[in-house]
């Protein structure tokens, strides 16, 4: 098996955009599955009172983590022509911290607000809207904040790469970093359902 | 549906991402190449003097829309709609809590929304492209994005507290 199949030119462009719409199926689909439909279910999140957000992001991040790593092993994919997005230190840390604001301020990210709209709820709409104006701001704003923007750039860098670990002992963390989460996410679950 | 199922779900549908195209999931880069559709409409000169805009005008054919991430976020709402049905949770409501009105939820919706349109383009991503996606691949501005989104969303939660009860 040569994978990624797009990058081994085993079909072209139009194939790839059809893929697109299958995988984009899959992806709203169990988002919406997870409730994620529903900015209130997705709030609880920052008042520890519901994880269902941490619990799926991070068991969706170690399925196609630990995936992508044996499929590797296994010889069938080649991981370096897996696009990994180049890190701007800066610039994602404060990007960040404006993200969080307006996650709790306005209850949907980007991929969410996407399954709220279509799903008929009319602050999802609102919700896209903002991010349109958003965006529009940001591609205003790029001319005169554009060094900043391109500032603290580290390459295509892997947290294996900054602890100097190896790419399975990373994996393997990474797990059993997911796993304390998930049990202490259902105690305090459990603790928020009882007071 | 269980946490841990609808995420193993997403898991495999990201591990398929990376499978067959190499690349990972998107949504706000789908939300620039409309945003740049409007505006090179509007002001076609000022769209390809900005490298923003620019970025997402350089599709094969020039049009913004001729994009992967545009077709994959087709592909969310359709399969964002088929659960719904299926669920018997697509219909006309505004999501908040009892205690404030629609206006205000309006509001902080779409204030909301500014801020997530922003810092995900400051940031290259949002939570679909930068957590999830290079999450799974390591990528240490990712998870630096993703410790910085959950850290200031706690820190201000408070504020917001009403809304959502």
């Amino acid at each position: 098996m040569n994978a990624p199949f797009y990058q081994f030119g085993l079909f072209g462009n139009d194939t790839a955009l059809l893929f697109a719409v299958v995988i984009g199926i899959g992806f709203g689909f169990f988002l919406e599955q997870a409730g994620f439909g529903s900015s209130v279910k997705l709030a609880q999140q920052f008042y520890l009172r519901d994880l269902t957000v941490f619990k799926v992001m991070f068991t969706a991040i170690v399925t196609a983590m630990l995936g992508l790593f044996w499929l590797s092993w296994l010889g069938l994919v080649d991981l370096s022509l897996v696009r990994v997005l180049p890190t701007y230190l800066v610039p994602q840390l404060i990007g960040g911290l404006v993200f969080g604001v307006g996650f709790v301020m306005g209850g949907y990210c980007p991929g969410t607000c996407c399954v709220a709209a279509v799903t008929g709820k009319m602050d999802g709409w609102i919700h896209l809207a903002g991010m349109f104006a958003g965006i529009f701001l940001f591609g205003e704003l790029l001319p005169l904040i554009g060094n900043w923007y391109s500032s603290t750039p580290m390459g295509e860098i892997t947290l294996s790469q900054i602890f100097n670990l190896s790419h399975g002992t990373m994996v393997l963390l990474i797990v059993l970093a997911a796993l304390a989460g998930f049990y202490g996410a259902d105690k305090l679950e459990g603790r928020s359902r009882s007071t | 549906m269980n946490p841990y199922l609808a995420g193993i779900g997403l898991g495999l549908v990201l591990l398929t991402a990376f499978v067959v195209m190499g690349r990972g999931l998107g949504a706000s880069g789908a939300l620039s190449s409309f945003v740049t559709l409007g505006v090179n409409a509007v002001a076609p000169a000022h769209a390809q003097s900005n490298a923003f805009y620019e970025e997402y005008l350089g599709t094969p054919n020039g049009n913004p829309l001729n994009d992967w991430l545009v077709y994959e976020i087709a592909g969310v709402l359709i399969g964002g709609l088929i659960s719904g049905l299926i669920a018997g949770r697509v219909r006309r409501t505004v999501d908040k809590g009892a205690r404030i009105t629609v206006s205000t939820r309006m509001i902080y919706a779409f204030g909301g929304g500014i801020l997530i349109g922003l810092g995900s383009k400051i940031a290259r991503g949002c939570t679909s492209g930068q957590a999830l996606t290079g999450g799974a691949l390591l990528s240490v501005g990712s998870w630096f994005f993703m410790i910085a989104v959950f850290a200031s969303a706690y820190a201000v939660a408070y504020l917001f507290n009403r809304q959502w009860t």
